[in-house]
């Protein structure tokens, strides 16, 4: 098993993009560092337009976490609805 | 802005194809290899470019939009910071050593950064190579700017922030970070990318921003927090490109491993030396400490860096040749160093300082098999020397290593007792080196680092061993800029403005 | 192995002996003895004697160490370039055999203070 993460700033943007997180990646642990949220998960992270979308309640392009992304760790895959981290171990 | 109605229509991928892949082209009237003269003489094979993508599909029209935001967060921080007087309200004035240490050594290093991203877009002849090349060559130099733009508020008040670009160019510890980027620039466009976008970017980034940045949140520093977070919400791309750029050399050719195993050993030792000045930020000078430079290597070294290199094995990759080595320095650099530097302090723009009773007990808790047997006992004497009046001040000028420029002040990977001694003799001369990983970067390419500009060397070749024409030379304000912070001006107006901003005397 | 290069690759060292003004640079250090963090440098003529090389310089940079002032020299033990070696005191460093950028350890076992307890 390798650990695959996304960090994110703390701040009013993020929290319902966190909350989507944990929706669609039970198996996630979200560490709250000083101005940071780390979300660790084992082999692979994905994360979901649509659940974002369901969270802030508007239209939300993936590539608007670009403002907000401190780090990530893992093969990125990116299409319109989905973005995936996955490690191969 | 006539994109905005396509892009309703178009996915992602197309959009990626069209305003990206469809800009390359076949040249007509002369050879590609004339066009792109640099591609082949490393000797790494592309068979096909095209195969090449960021996986972020980042267009430049969306990276322009994107960057605009964190710009417009960036200044309006800076700007709260600059009218609340935001300089007051860090922890305590030691915290600004890393500030200062960061802007002479790390920020230039952005700029270099962004001279060789431009470059290496040019060279390399994929079409979506060269727009995430170009991207990061902008985002570095944004780097660049916005650290220096942020961090000139604090040269309004405080010493050694006066004069990094001297520092930069021509005082000692500043010429690790230098050379490392001289280096690399000065290597072909592959061994760039794994040197920076691979393991600078990958490897090693989130050593030095992340728990640095989250230490800026700690240590009451916006200003920091903005910059380093604006700039780091570009590594993620920063390294996806690195990533891909390695998966894509192996790819292409089963030939292209060795070489590209060679430069990783190569770039995670170089990599892994300039970190010994991070080392020693996170554990002796942020006065209020988020993590430990040894849990920072669990995370990002041991953990993420296994994940790396686990995944990496099915091309054949194997973790870098140094890493054994590394592993056994993690509880030992930050000290080794720190006392170096204090005993240096005469000739560094940032100040220093006996660690206190309550430091030392922090880091005999996070070192506990280290810190109380090899380093508290020297602590404890250097503090005996300082209060009986004789500060402990080593004018003898240090050795350095020739290939990573740090003095040698690392002992036997098995052995914390001995300093490592290395050297060689190179067409009748004698090289020195702090450790076998750097003697190995210098074997295998002598011609290039006999040519090392060696600020110890230089001190006597140029000054004759005159430290005061020294430090005129290199802008060092003896008695201001240099020296323990203990009774410093910094320390003195940061306590008096302090007591200023919170009293009506 | 050679730079890979387009063309022919030539690099001239920066720090030879005829860069150091008629001086020549030594580097020396003391084993087991941390304090002074790394191995100091000195750049002396090639004429001086070992004697004021040990007496001068020397003697003042490792003043600080608590076992400084115990150090009896005809004892110490040498290193010249990671091997054994004996300096004669009363010749120069040239006709001792040392070299523009050689290492010098010396050690003093049993004179150890801030060394760890094994």
């Amino acid at each position: 098993m390798s650990t695959v993460f996304i960090a994110l700033q703390a701040n009013e943007e993020t929290r319902p993009i966190i909350e989507a997180i944990e929706i669609d990646n039970p198996q996630a642990v979200v560490n709250r560092e000083p101005a940071m949220v780390k979300i660790d998960a084992p082999d692979r992270l994905v994360i979901r337009r649509e659940t974002i979308e369901e969270q802030i309640g508007r239209a939300f392009d993936l590539q608007e976490l670009q403002i907000n992304l401190i780090t990530l760790s893992g093969n990125v895959s990116e299409d319109e609805d989905t973005l995936s981290l996955t490690w191969n171990s | 802005m006539d994109m905005k109605t396509e892009k309703k229509t178009l996915n992602l991928k197309e959009r990626y194809r069209l305003l990206t892949r469809d800009l390359g082209w076949e040249p007509s009237y002369r050879s590609a290899d004339e066009v792109f003269p640099y591609v082949k003489y490393e000797g790494i094979k592309v068979h096909d470019w095209g195969k090449w993508e960021d996986p972020f599909r980042l267009t430049m029209d969306a990276y322009w939009k994107y960057q605009a935001e964190k710009e417009r967060k960036f200044y309006a921080i800076v700007d709260a910071h600059a009218q609340n007087n935001g300089h007051l309200n860090i922890t305590d004035a030691r915290y600004l050593s890393a500030l200062k240490l960061f802007l002479q050594a790390i920020s230039p290093g952005e700029y270099a950064a962004g001279k060789g991203f431009a470059r290496v877009g040019r060279e390399f002849p994929g079409v979506g190579t060269q727009v995430a090349c170009q991207m990061q060559a902008l985002d570095e130099i944004r780097h660049a700017q916005t650290q220096i733009h942020a961090l000139s508020n604090y040269n309004k008040y405080y010493d050694g922030f006066h004069a990094f670009a001297d520092a930069r160019d021509r005082i000692w510890y500043t010429s690790v970070a230098r050379s490392f980027f001289d280096d690399a620039m000065s290597a072909g466009p592959f061994e760039f990318m794994i040197a920076i976008g691979f393991s600078f970017e990958y490897v090693l980034t989130n050593l030095l921003f992340v728990p640095f940045m989250s230490g800026a949140a700690y240590n009451g520093d916006m200003a920091t927090v903005t910059f380093g977070f604006s700039a780091q919400s570009d590594e993620a791309r920063h390294m996806t490109l690195g990533l891909e750029c390695i998966k894509f050399m192996l790819e292409q050719d089963p030939d292209n491993l060795p070489i590209v195993q060679g430069w990783i050993d190569k770039w995670f030792w170089r990599g892994f030396r300039v970190l010994g000045l991070v080392s020693t930020m996170m554990d002796y000078m942020l006065p209020k400490r988020v993590m430990s430079w040894r849990e920072a290597w669990e995370i990002y070294g041991v953990e993420n860096g296994g994940a790396l290199f686990r995944d990496l094995a099915r091309y054949g990759v194997r973790p870098p040749k140094g890493w054994d080595d590394a592993e056994k320095a993690i509880d030992h650099m930050s000290h080794q160093i720190m006392l170096g530097l204090y005993q240096w302090s005469f000739g560094t723009s940032f100040h220093s300082w006996i660690p206190s009773d309550d430091d030392m007990e922090w880091l005999a808790k996070k070192y506990p098999t280290t810190f109380d047997k090899y380093y508290r006992p020297r602590w404890n004497h250097i503090k005996k020397l300082a209060a009986a009046g004789t500060p402990f001040k080593n004018f003898g000028l240090a050795k350095l290593c020739q290939c990573c420029q740090l003095p040698v002040v690392f002992t036997e990977p098995d052995d914390p007792t001995l300093l490592c001694n290395r050297e060689t003799v190179y067409e009748g001369e004698k090289y020195h080196f702090c450790s076998d990983g750097c003697q190995q970067v210098f074997e295998n390419e002598p011609e290039k680092y006999v040519q090392a500009w060696l600020p110890m060397p230089q001190l006597f070749q140029m000054f004759d061993g005159d430290v005061a024409a020294w430090m005129d030379w290199v802008s060092l304000r003896d008695g201001h800029d240099n020296g323990d912070y203990d009774g410093s001006r910094d320390q003195q107006n940061f306590q008096q403005w302090r007591g200023l901003a919170t009293s009506n005397q | 192995m050679p730079v890979k290069s387009l063309k022919k690759y030539v690099g001239v060292p920066r720090d030879v002996v005829a860069n150091f003004h008629g001086k020549q640079v030594v580097y020396v250090s003391w084993d087991q003895h941390l304090l002074f963090a790394a191995p100091l440098m000195l750049c002396l003529p090639p004429q001086t004697t070992f004697r004021e090389l040990v007496d001068g310089p020397l003697a003042a940079l490792i003043a600080p160490d608590p076992d400084a002032a115990a150090v009896d020299w005809s004892t110490v033990q040498w290193l010249k370039a990671n091997q054994p070696w004996v300096p004669d005191f009363d010749r120069s460093l040239a006709d001792n055999g040392i070299v523009h950028k050689d290492q010098l350890r010396l050690s003093t076992p049993g004179l150890n203070s801030l060394r760890p307890a094994a």
